[in-house]
């Protein structure tokens, strides 16, 4: 139970705790809908589901940072966040305004903060 | 030889997987993966993997949180902690495989068809394939998101190779603006995809529900903002067909 990468190589470490756990929601997703019209009811609901964790996995990203990103104080990364949605709005829904000047905001949000 | 068919004349798979190459180039993904794989890329340099290990991670894992954990913990940590991080951080996929296959499938797809798109579902090619095969027919659309899925894919591969040398030279503010991308782009495309009041009650409840859920501590944060906003955006919105 205590067994560490030590003993049995990265390689082997990479597919036995990296891609089979990942990998086997993926595998459940596929066995679940065999033979599911994509007009169900269910796969309606399954897909808000998936469009709400998506939105968890934003939230997380922005407000609990891990590596680089956690030295970066959270009233910037939330900041950066809106300055680049306005921007996307402001620019008629354009992706790449709102990404350029969200991106943008962060760095200089960072640098003036001294990073 | 194929049916002759009442609509459109069906293009060959090969053309409607260049389609879907062509579809990863323009997307805002494609410089978006770049960018974030660099910076993951640069953090296996810094805990000394081999830059083999990297790219196999990316082409195998294919999911920017599970390889963010698995790079910082493999060293420190037991196998069993690794590999329960790794399972918790990946729920998604089951909701996202599942909500998307029934749109791909055509019929005479066979269920072995739907295991390469299986695997290349992942935020990036999940939120541009749904939207833009849905649009094509039924016939291409496999074809299509695997084409959209390789590109996307390897744009990924290739940064993680290029952060994994870069590494170095990259100065912090610049790690960190790299690791910026991938929540902009969610949000923006996000924002541009919700044009139902389902996909965007969904969308805006998760982002209210995830602090809430996060703050009590109940772990498994991400699966409970799912099924929570999820389902509540889902009855709001049969009441609405409902009242109509």
């Amino acid at each position: 139970m205590s067994a560490t990468m030590a003993e049995i190589g990265p390689y082997l470490a990479l597919i036995l705790v990296g891609f089979l756990p990942n990998e086997v929601w993926r595998v459940l997703g596929l066995v679940l809908v065999r033979g599911l019209d994509e007009r169900s009811q269910f796969i309606v609901w399954v897909r808000a589901v998936a469009t709400a964790m998506l939105a968890g996995v934003l939230a997380q990203l922005i407000l609990a940072s891990s590596g680089a990103l956690a030295a970066v104080p959270l009233w910037v990364r939330i900041g950066a966040a809106a300055v680049g949605l306005l921007a996307f709005f402001a620019a008629r829904r354009s992706v790449f305004a709102g990404v350029a000047a969200g991106v943008g905001a962060f760095v200089l949000g960072a640098y003036l903060m001294g990073y | 030889m194929s049916e002759p068919s009442a609509e459109s004349p069906p293009k060959s798979a090969a053309k409607a997987f260049a389609d879907g190459l062509r579809s990863a180039f323009g997307s805002v993904f494609f410089y978006v993966l770049l960018g974030n794989y660099l910076g993951i890329g640069a953090l296996a340099h810094e805990f000394n993997f081999s830059v083999l290990w990297m790219v196999l991670s990316t082409i195998l894992i294919w999911a920017a949180p599970a390889q963010l954990i698995l790079i910082s913990t493999l060293g420190t940590s037991t196998l069993i902690e690794v590999a329960i991080a790794v399972t918790l951080s990946s729920v998604r996929f089951l909701p996202m495989v599942a909500g998307l296959l029934p749109t791909l499938r055509a019929e005479g797809t066979r269920q072995r068809d739907l295991v390469l798109p299986m695997h290349f579902t992942a935020i990036s090619v999940w939120v541009e394939g749904l939207r833009l095969a849905g649009l094509l027919p039924r016939a291409e659309r496999v074809a299509f998101y695997n084409g959209l899925g390789t590109g996307l894919m390897f744009s990924a591969a290739v940064a993680s190779a290029g952060g994994y040398y870069l590494a170095a030279t990259l100065p912090p503010l610049l790690a960190a603006a790299l690791l910026f991308f991938t929540p902009m782009a969610v949000l923006m495309v996000s924002a541009r995809n919700s044009r139902t009041l389902l996909d965007g009650l969904s969308f805006g409840l998760g982002l209210v529900v995830w602090p809430a859920v996060a703050a009590m501590k109940l772990g498994l944060e991400l699966m409970w903002t799912g099924l929570i906003a999820g389902t509540i955006a889902y009855v709001v919105h049969r009441v609405r067909e409902g009242v109509r």
